[in-house]
Protein backbone atom coordinates (compact mmCIF):
# COMPACT_ATOMS: atom_id res chain seq x y z
CA UNK A 1 0.00 0.00 0.00
CA UNK A 2 1.30 3.44 -0.97
CA UNK A 3 0.61 6.90 0.34
CA UNK A 4 1.44 10.36 -1.03
CA UNK A 5 3.20 12.62 1.46
CA UNK A 6 5.55 14.58 -0.82
CA UNK A 7 5.79 15.03 -4.59
CA UNK A 8 9.17 13.31 -4.38
CA UNK A 9 7.53 10.08 -3.20
CA UNK A 10 7.07 9.22 -6.87
CA UNK A 11 9.96 8.74 -9.26
CA UNK A 12 9.89 10.76 -12.48
CA UNK A 13 8.93 7.56 -14.34
CA UNK A 14 6.01 7.01 -11.95
CA UNK A 15 4.99 10.63 -12.42
CA UNK A 16 5.04 10.15 -16.20
CA UNK A 17 2.66 7.20 -15.82
CA UNK A 18 0.43 9.24 -13.50
CA UNK A 19 0.33 12.15 -15.95
CA UNK A 20 -0.30 9.82 -18.91
CA UNK A 21 -3.27 8.47 -16.99
CA UNK A 22 -4.49 12.00 -16.17
CA UNK A 23 -4.27 12.94 -19.86
CA UNK A 24 -6.20 9.81 -20.82
CA UNK A 25 -8.88 10.71 -18.25
CA UNK A 26 -9.11 14.18 -19.82
CA UNK A 27 -9.57 12.70 -23.29
CA UNK A 28 -11.86 9.80 -22.37
CA UNK A 29 -13.77 10.72 -19.20
CA UNK A 30 -16.56 8.20 -19.86
CA UNK A 31 -14.06 5.34 -19.68
CA UNK A 32 -13.38 6.20 -16.04
CA UNK A 33 -16.88 7.22 -14.94
CA UNK A 34 -17.40 3.97 -13.01
CA UNK A 35 -13.80 3.08 -12.22
CA UNK A 36 -14.37 3.69 -8.49
CA UNK A 37 -17.93 2.34 -8.17
CA UNK A 38 -18.40 1.16 -4.59
CA UNK A 39 -15.28 2.96 -3.34
CA UNK A 40 -15.31 5.69 -0.68
CA UNK A 41 -12.95 8.65 -0.30
CA UNK A 42 -12.74 10.23 3.17
CA UNK A 43 -11.80 13.92 3.08
CA UNK A 44 -10.44 14.67 6.56
CA UNK A 45 -9.90 18.42 6.55
CA UNK A 46 -8.81 19.72 9.94
CA UNK A 47 -8.63 23.21 8.49
CA UNK A 48 -10.88 24.67 5.85
CA UNK A 49 -9.75 24.61 2.23
CA UNK A 50 -12.70 24.75 -0.07
CA UNK A 51 -10.91 24.42 -3.40
CA UNK A 52 -8.66 21.49 -2.51
CA UNK A 53 -11.49 19.62 -0.79
CA UNK A 54 -13.92 20.20 -3.66
CA UNK A 55 -11.25 19.18 -6.16
CA UNK A 56 -10.83 15.84 -4.35
CA UNK A 57 -14.60 15.42 -4.06
CA UNK A 58 -15.07 16.22 -7.73
CA UNK A 59 -12.30 13.74 -8.65
CA UNK A 60 -13.85 10.86 -6.68
CA UNK A 61 -17.38 11.67 -7.85
CA UNK A 62 -16.25 11.73 -11.49
CA UNK A 63 -14.76 8.26 -10.94
CA UNK A 64 -18.12 6.95 -9.70
CA UNK A 65 -17.06 6.76 -6.05
CA UNK A 66 -18.56 8.38 -2.99
CA UNK A 67 -17.18 10.87 -0.51
CA UNK A 68 -17.49 11.19 3.26
CA UNK A 69 -15.61 13.51 5.58
CA UNK A 70 -15.39 16.69 7.56
CA UNK A 71 -14.28 20.15 6.57
CA UNK A 72 -12.86 21.65 9.75
CA UNK A 73 -11.47 20.42 13.05
CA UNK A 74 -14.45 21.77 15.01
CA UNK A 75 -16.79 19.30 13.31
CA UNK A 76 -14.45 16.33 13.82
CA UNK A 77 -13.55 14.24 16.83
CA UNK A 78 -10.34 16.31 17.09
CA UNK A 79 -12.46 18.86 18.97
CA UNK A 80 -12.92 16.15 21.63
CA UNK A 81 -9.19 15.61 21.76
CA UNK A 82 -8.87 12.51 19.60
CA UNK A 83 -5.41 11.95 18.15
CA UNK A 84 -4.73 11.73 14.41
CA UNK A 85 -3.52 8.14 14.95
CA UNK A 86 -6.87 7.11 16.44
CA UNK A 87 -8.93 9.02 13.90
CA UNK A 88 -7.24 7.34 10.93
CA UNK A 89 -7.72 3.89 12.45
CA UNK A 90 -11.46 4.60 12.55
CA UNK A 91 -11.55 6.21 9.10
CA UNK A 92 -9.77 3.11 7.73
CA UNK A 93 -12.91 1.14 8.70
CA UNK A 94 -15.19 3.54 6.85
CA UNK A 95 -13.38 4.43 3.63
CA UNK A 96 -11.01 3.02 1.00
CA UNK A 97 -8.75 6.06 0.67
CA UNK A 98 -8.24 9.26 2.65
CA UNK A 99 -7.23 12.81 1.72
CA UNK A 100 -6.06 14.66 4.81
CA UNK A 101 -5.39 18.34 5.35
CA UNK A 102 -4.08 19.35 8.76
CA UNK A 103 -2.81 22.56 10.31
CA UNK A 104 0.09 20.64 11.93
CA UNK A 105 3.09 19.70 9.81
CA UNK A 106 3.59 15.96 9.47
CA UNK A 107 0.07 15.01 10.56
CA UNK A 108 -0.70 13.08 7.34
CA UNK A 109 2.52 11.11 7.85
CA UNK A 110 1.39 10.12 11.33
CA UNK A 111 -1.90 9.05 9.76
CA UNK A 112 -0.12 7.05 7.06
CA UNK A 113 1.89 5.15 9.69
CA UNK A 114 -1.29 3.92 11.39
CA UNK A 115 -3.61 3.71 8.43
CA UNK A 116 -5.09 0.63 6.80
CA UNK A 117 -5.87 2.65 3.64
CA UNK A 118 -3.82 4.92 1.37
CA UNK A 119 -3.44 8.46 2.73
CA UNK A 120 -2.94 11.53 0.52
CA UNK A 121 -1.42 14.62 2.08
CA UNK A 122 -3.80 17.40 1.04
CA UNK A 123 -1.65 20.05 2.75
CA UNK A 124 0.02 20.05 6.17
CA UNK A 125 0.65 23.52 7.55
CA UNK A 126 3.47 25.29 5.77
CA UNK A 127 5.16 21.99 4.95
CA UNK A 128 3.94 20.09 1.87
CA UNK A 129 1.06 20.29 -0.57
CA UNK A 130 1.98 17.54 -3.02
CA UNK A 131 -1.23 17.45 -5.06
CA UNK A 132 -0.73 21.15 -5.89
CA UNK A 133 2.74 20.31 -7.20
CA UNK A 134 1.41 17.38 -9.21
CA UNK A 135 -1.20 19.77 -10.61
CA UNK A 136 1.50 22.28 -11.57
CA UNK A 137 3.62 19.60 -13.24
CA UNK A 138 0.68 18.11 -15.14
CA UNK A 139 -0.33 21.58 -16.37
CA UNK A 140 3.19 22.30 -17.60
CA UNK A 141 3.65 18.88 -19.18
CA UNK A 142 0.27 18.96 -20.92
CA UNK A 143 0.52 22.53 -22.21
CA UNK A 144 4.21 22.43 -23.11
CA UNK A 145 4.63 18.77 -23.92
CA UNK A 146 7.64 18.33 -21.65
CA UNK A 147 9.03 18.98 -18.17
CA UNK A 148 12.62 19.76 -19.11
CA UNK A 149 14.43 22.61 -20.84
CA UNK A 150 12.78 25.64 -19.27
CA UNK A 151 13.70 29.00 -17.82
CA UNK A 152 11.31 29.16 -14.89
CA UNK A 153 10.48 32.44 -13.16
CA UNK A 154 9.04 32.22 -9.67
CA UNK A 155 7.65 35.50 -8.50
CA UNK A 156 6.35 36.96 -5.24
CA UNK A 157 6.62 35.47 -1.78
CA UNK A 158 9.37 32.90 -2.26
CA UNK A 159 10.22 32.68 1.42
CA UNK A 160 6.99 31.34 2.88
CA UNK A 161 5.33 29.91 -0.21
CA UNK A 162 5.29 26.14 0.20
CA UNK A 163 3.97 25.61 -3.34
CA UNK A 164 7.07 27.38 -4.67
CA UNK A 165 9.49 25.28 -2.60
CA UNK A 166 7.72 22.11 -3.55
CA UNK A 167 7.72 22.97 -7.26
CA UNK A 168 11.45 23.78 -7.21
CA UNK A 169 12.19 20.44 -5.52
CA UNK A 170 10.11 18.65 -8.13
CA UNK A 171 11.58 20.47 -11.15
CA UNK A 172 15.23 19.92 -10.21
CA UNK A 173 14.77 16.27 -11.16
CA UNK A 174 14.36 17.27 -14.80
CA UNK A 175 17.07 18.25 -17.30
CA UNK A 176 18.11 21.77 -18.24
CA UNK A 177 16.03 23.83 -15.81
CA UNK A 178 17.14 27.42 -15.11
CA UNK A 179 15.44 29.22 -12.23
CA UNK A 180 14.93 32.95 -11.90
CA UNK A 181 13.68 33.98 -8.47
CA UNK A 182 11.86 37.29 -8.50
CA UNK A 183 11.09 38.68 -5.08
CA UNK A 184 11.70 41.53 -2.66
CA UNK A 185 14.76 41.13 -0.45
CA UNK A 186 12.55 40.24 2.53
CA UNK A 187 10.88 37.35 0.74
CA UNK A 188 13.83 35.67 -0.98
CA UNK A 189 13.88 31.92 -1.44
CA UNK A 190 15.32 30.22 1.70
CA UNK A 191 19.02 29.38 1.88
CA UNK A 192 18.44 25.64 2.07
CA UNK A 193 16.97 25.79 -1.43
CA UNK A 194 19.73 27.91 -2.95
CA UNK A 195 22.30 25.66 -1.19
CA UNK A 196 20.64 22.62 -2.73
CA UNK A 197 20.70 24.22 -6.21
CA UNK A 198 24.40 25.12 -5.87
CA UNK A 199 25.24 21.59 -4.69
CA UNK A 200 23.42 20.09 -7.65
CA UNK A 201 24.90 22.59 -10.10
CA UNK A 202 21.51 23.93 -11.17
CA UNK A 203 21.67 27.52 -12.44
CA UNK A 204 19.59 30.20 -10.74
CA UNK A 205 19.39 33.97 -10.51
CA UNK A 206 17.77 36.23 -7.93
CA UNK A 207 16.28 39.52 -9.10
CA UNK A 208 13.99 42.16 -7.64
CA UNK A 209 12.02 43.32 -10.69
CA UNK A 210 9.84 41.12 -12.84
CA UNK A 211 10.16 43.33 -15.97
CA UNK A 212 13.92 42.76 -16.10
CA UNK A 213 13.61 39.05 -16.77
CA UNK A 214 10.18 38.72 -18.36
CA UNK A 215 11.46 38.28 -21.98
CA UNK A 216 13.56 35.27 -20.98
CA UNK A 217 10.90 33.24 -19.20
CA UNK A 218 9.25 30.08 -20.52
CA UNK A 219 7.14 29.69 -17.37
CA UNK A 220 6.10 32.27 -14.81
CA UNK A 221 4.79 31.00 -11.48
CA UNK A 222 3.10 33.83 -9.62
CA UNK A 223 2.37 33.99 -5.90
CA UNK A 224 0.89 36.67 -3.73
CA UNK A 225 3.03 39.19 -1.86
CA UNK A 226 1.23 39.79 1.40
CA UNK A 227 1.46 43.15 3.07
CA UNK A 228 1.97 41.63 6.53
CA UNK A 229 5.22 39.99 5.39
CA UNK A 230 6.95 43.37 5.10
CA UNK A 231 8.77 45.12 7.87
CA UNK A 232 7.26 48.47 7.06
CA UNK A 233 4.48 50.00 5.01
CA UNK A 234 6.90 52.16 3.02
CA UNK A 235 8.72 49.15 1.55
CA UNK A 236 5.45 47.45 0.74
CA UNK A 237 4.13 50.48 -1.14
CA UNK A 238 7.45 50.89 -2.95
CA UNK A 239 7.68 47.26 -4.06
CA UNK A 240 4.19 45.91 -4.46
CA UNK A 241 3.73 46.96 -8.10
CA UNK A 242 6.85 45.05 -9.11
CA UNK A 243 4.93 41.88 -8.36
CA UNK A 244 1.63 42.63 -10.02
CA UNK A 245 1.32 41.03 -13.42
CA UNK A 246 -0.60 43.20 -15.87
CA UNK A 247 -1.03 43.58 -19.61
CA UNK A 248 2.03 45.80 -19.95
CA UNK A 249 4.33 43.28 -18.34
CA UNK A 250 2.78 40.52 -20.45
CA UNK A 251 3.78 42.48 -23.58
CA UNK A 252 7.41 41.83 -22.63
CA UNK A 253 6.91 38.06 -22.42
CA UNK A 254 7.46 35.35 -25.02
CA UNK A 255 4.41 34.42 -27.06
CA UNK A 256 4.34 30.92 -25.66
CA UNK A 257 5.18 31.68 -22.02
CA UNK A 258 2.77 30.17 -19.51
CA UNK A 259 1.52 31.99 -16.41
CA UNK A 260 0.74 29.69 -13.48
CA UNK A 261 -0.63 30.49 -10.04
CA UNK A 262 -1.67 28.10 -7.24
CA UNK A 263 -4.74 30.32 -6.56
CA UNK A 264 -6.54 31.99 -4.90
CA UNK A 265 -5.39 35.07 -6.77
CA UNK A 266 -6.01 38.38 -5.02
CA UNK A 267 -4.54 41.27 -6.96
CA UNK A 268 -1.14 39.97 -8.05
CA UNK A 269 -2.47 39.11 -11.49
CA UNK A 270 -4.62 41.80 -13.01
CA UNK A 271 -7.94 40.45 -14.36
CA UNK A 272 -7.00 41.93 -17.76
CA UNK A 273 -4.49 39.07 -18.09
CA UNK A 274 -7.18 36.39 -17.65
CA UNK A 275 -8.13 36.29 -21.33
CA UNK A 276 -4.52 36.14 -22.51
CA UNK A 277 -3.93 32.70 -24.07
CA UNK A 278 -0.78 32.41 -21.96
CA UNK A 279 -2.79 32.57 -18.71
CA UNK A 280 -2.90 28.95 -17.53
CA UNK A 281 -4.08 29.36 -13.94
CA UNK A 282 -7.73 28.48 -14.44
CA UNK A 283 -6.76 25.48 -16.59
CA UNK A 284 -4.53 24.47 -13.68
CA UNK A 285 -7.63 24.05 -11.50
CA UNK A 286 -9.08 21.69 -14.13
CA UNK A 287 -5.85 19.70 -14.30
CA UNK A 288 -5.98 19.52 -10.51
CA UNK A 289 -9.08 17.36 -10.78
CA UNK A 290 -7.57 15.11 -13.47
CA UNK A 291 -4.37 14.57 -11.51
CA UNK A 292 -6.33 13.76 -8.34
CA UNK A 293 -8.45 11.28 -10.32
CA UNK A 294 -5.27 9.65 -11.63
CA UNK A 295 -3.80 9.63 -8.13
CA UNK A 296 -6.86 7.99 -6.56
CA UNK A 297 -6.83 5.28 -9.26
CA UNK A 298 -3.08 4.74 -8.83
CA UNK A 299 -3.16 4.48 -5.04
CA UNK A 300 -6.21 2.21 -5.12
CA UNK A 301 -4.43 0.15 -7.81
CA UNK A 302 -7.44 0.33 -10.10
CA UNK A 303 -6.71 -0.12 -13.79
CA UNK A 304 -8.62 2.29 -16.02
CA UNK B 1 42.07 15.02 43.87
CA UNK B 2 39.42 12.34 43.83
CA UNK B 3 40.63 8.90 42.78
CA UNK B 4 38.51 6.49 40.86
CA UNK B 5 40.04 3.14 40.02
CA UNK B 6 40.87 1.84 36.57
CA UNK B 7 38.35 -0.22 34.67
CA UNK B 8 39.26 -3.47 32.98
CA UNK B 9 36.86 -3.35 30.06
CA UNK B 10 34.47 -0.68 28.90
CA UNK B 11 34.52 2.99 28.00
CA UNK B 12 35.85 6.21 29.45
CA UNK B 13 34.01 9.24 28.14
CA UNK B 14 36.36 12.17 28.63
CA UNK B 15 36.23 15.91 28.00
CA UNK B 16 32.51 16.14 28.73
CA UNK B 17 31.44 19.73 29.28
CA UNK B 18 31.21 20.26 33.07
CA UNK B 19 27.73 19.50 34.32
CA UNK B 20 26.65 17.50 31.27
CA UNK B 21 27.56 14.02 32.47
CA UNK B 22 24.11 13.32 33.94
CA UNK B 23 22.48 14.16 30.61
CA UNK B 24 24.80 11.69 28.88
CA UNK B 25 24.06 9.09 31.55
CA UNK B 26 20.38 9.48 30.81
CA UNK B 27 20.74 9.46 27.01
CA UNK B 28 22.76 6.24 27.20
CA UNK B 29 20.04 4.82 29.47
CA UNK B 30 22.68 3.59 31.90
CA UNK B 31 20.19 3.53 34.78
CA UNK B 32 18.48 0.58 33.10
CA UNK B 33 21.70 -1.42 32.84
CA UNK B 34 23.51 -3.20 35.60
CA UNK B 35 27.00 -1.94 34.80
CA UNK B 36 29.29 -0.20 37.30
CA UNK B 37 29.42 3.49 36.34
CA UNK B 38 31.52 6.30 37.79
CA UNK B 39 30.40 9.86 37.21
CA UNK B 40 33.15 12.38 37.87
CA UNK B 41 31.98 15.96 37.95
CA UNK B 42 34.03 19.13 37.69
CA UNK B 43 37.40 17.41 37.31
CA UNK B 44 40.33 19.75 36.57
CA UNK B 45 41.17 20.05 32.89
CA UNK B 46 44.00 21.93 31.22
CA UNK B 47 42.00 22.18 28.02
CA UNK B 48 38.58 22.97 29.43
CA UNK B 49 39.18 24.32 32.94
CA UNK B 50 36.56 21.95 34.33
CA UNK B 51 35.18 18.81 32.77
CA UNK B 52 33.09 15.76 33.54
CA UNK B 53 34.14 12.14 32.98
CA UNK B 54 32.03 9.00 32.73
CA UNK B 55 33.58 5.59 33.29
CA UNK B 56 31.50 2.61 32.31
CA UNK B 57 32.65 -0.93 33.07
CA UNK B 58 30.86 -3.03 30.46
CA UNK B 59 31.24 -5.52 27.66
CA UNK B 60 32.47 -3.70 24.55
CA UNK B 61 29.73 -2.93 22.05
CA UNK B 62 27.05 -3.67 24.63
CA UNK B 63 25.96 -0.04 24.61
CA UNK B 64 25.26 2.16 21.62
CA UNK B 65 27.40 5.25 21.93
CA UNK B 66 26.59 6.73 18.52
CA UNK B 67 23.90 8.93 19.99
CA UNK B 68 26.75 10.89 21.60
CA UNK B 69 27.81 12.03 18.13
CA UNK B 70 24.75 14.27 18.17
CA UNK B 71 24.42 15.39 21.77
CA UNK B 72 28.11 15.62 22.69
CA UNK B 73 30.17 15.60 19.47
CA UNK B 74 33.35 16.98 21.05
CA UNK B 75 33.92 14.42 23.79
CA UNK B 76 36.66 11.80 23.70
CA UNK B 77 35.55 8.18 23.82
CA UNK B 78 38.29 5.81 25.01
CA UNK B 79 37.76 2.11 24.56
CA UNK B 80 39.35 0.11 27.41
CA UNK B 81 40.40 -3.54 27.25
CA UNK B 82 42.53 -5.33 29.84
CA UNK B 83 42.85 -2.05 31.71
CA UNK B 84 44.43 -0.22 28.75
CA UNK B 85 43.16 2.29 26.21
CA UNK B 86 43.00 0.32 22.97
CA UNK B 87 41.15 2.79 20.80
CA UNK B 88 39.92 6.35 20.60
CA UNK B 89 36.49 5.47 19.31
CA UNK B 90 35.14 7.41 16.33
CA UNK B 91 31.46 8.06 16.70
CA UNK B 92 29.32 7.67 13.59
CA UNK B 93 26.15 9.64 13.14
CA UNK B 94 23.14 7.34 13.37
CA UNK B 95 20.79 7.37 10.36
CA UNK B 96 17.80 7.81 12.62
CA UNK B 97 17.39 8.76 16.26
CA UNK B 98 14.32 8.22 18.36
CA UNK B 99 13.35 10.15 21.48
CA UNK B 100 16.82 11.59 22.03
CA UNK B 101 16.28 15.11 20.80
CA UNK B 102 12.90 16.81 20.53
CA UNK B 103 11.30 18.75 17.71
CA UNK B 104 10.70 22.31 18.84
CA UNK B 105 8.73 23.41 15.80
CA UNK B 106 5.42 24.59 17.29
CA UNK B 107 3.70 23.79 13.99
CA UNK B 108 4.86 20.12 14.08
CA UNK B 109 2.36 17.35 14.80
CA UNK B 110 4.69 16.11 17.56
CA UNK B 111 3.63 19.20 19.55
CA UNK B 112 0.07 17.88 20.00
CA UNK B 113 -0.13 14.17 19.15
CA UNK B 114 -0.12 12.00 22.26
CA UNK B 115 2.83 9.68 22.75
CA UNK B 116 4.24 10.28 19.30
CA UNK B 117 7.98 9.52 19.30
CA UNK B 118 10.34 12.34 18.34
CA UNK B 119 12.18 10.85 15.38
CA UNK B 120 15.00 12.63 13.55
CA UNK B 121 16.53 11.48 10.28
CA UNK B 122 20.09 12.21 9.14
CA UNK B 123 19.50 14.49 6.14
CA UNK B 124 23.09 15.58 5.43
CA UNK B 125 25.94 13.50 6.84
CA UNK B 126 28.64 15.96 5.83
CA UNK B 127 26.98 18.96 7.46
CA UNK B 128 25.61 16.82 10.34
CA UNK B 129 22.06 17.95 9.70
CA UNK B 130 19.15 16.08 11.24
CA UNK B 131 15.57 16.80 10.30
CA UNK B 132 12.36 15.89 12.09
CA UNK B 133 10.79 12.91 10.34
CA UNK B 134 7.37 14.59 10.38
CA UNK B 135 7.85 18.31 9.71
CA UNK B 136 11.45 18.21 8.33
CA UNK B 137 12.47 21.08 10.61
CA UNK B 138 16.24 21.16 11.00
CA UNK B 139 17.55 20.29 14.45
CA UNK B 140 19.94 22.84 15.82
CA UNK B 141 21.71 23.08 19.14
CA UNK B 142 20.07 26.46 19.82
CA UNK B 143 16.58 24.99 19.50
CA UNK B 144 17.16 22.52 22.33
Amino acid sequence: MRHLMSPLDFTTEELDRLFDLANDIEKHPAKYAHACDGKILATCFYEPSTRTRLSFESAMTRLGGRVIGFSDAASSSASKGESVSDTIRIISCYADICAMRHFKEGAPMVAAEKSGIPVINAGDGGHQHPTQTLTDLLTIRTMKGRLSGFTVGLCGDLKFGRTVHSLINALVRYEDIHFIFISPEELRVPDYITDMLRTRGIPFEEVIRLEEVMPRLDLLYMTRVQKERFFNEEDYVRLKDFYILDRNKMKLAKEDMLVLHPLPRVNEISVEVDNDPRAAYFKQAQYGVYVRMALILTLLEIKG
Amino acid sequence: MLNVGKIEEGYVLDHIQAGKSFALYEHLQLARLDYPVAIIKNAKSNKMGKKDILKIECDLDSIDLDVLAIIAPNITVNTIKDGEIVEKKELTLPKQIRNVIRCHNPRCITSIEQELPHVFVLADEEKKIYRCKYCEEKYSESSR
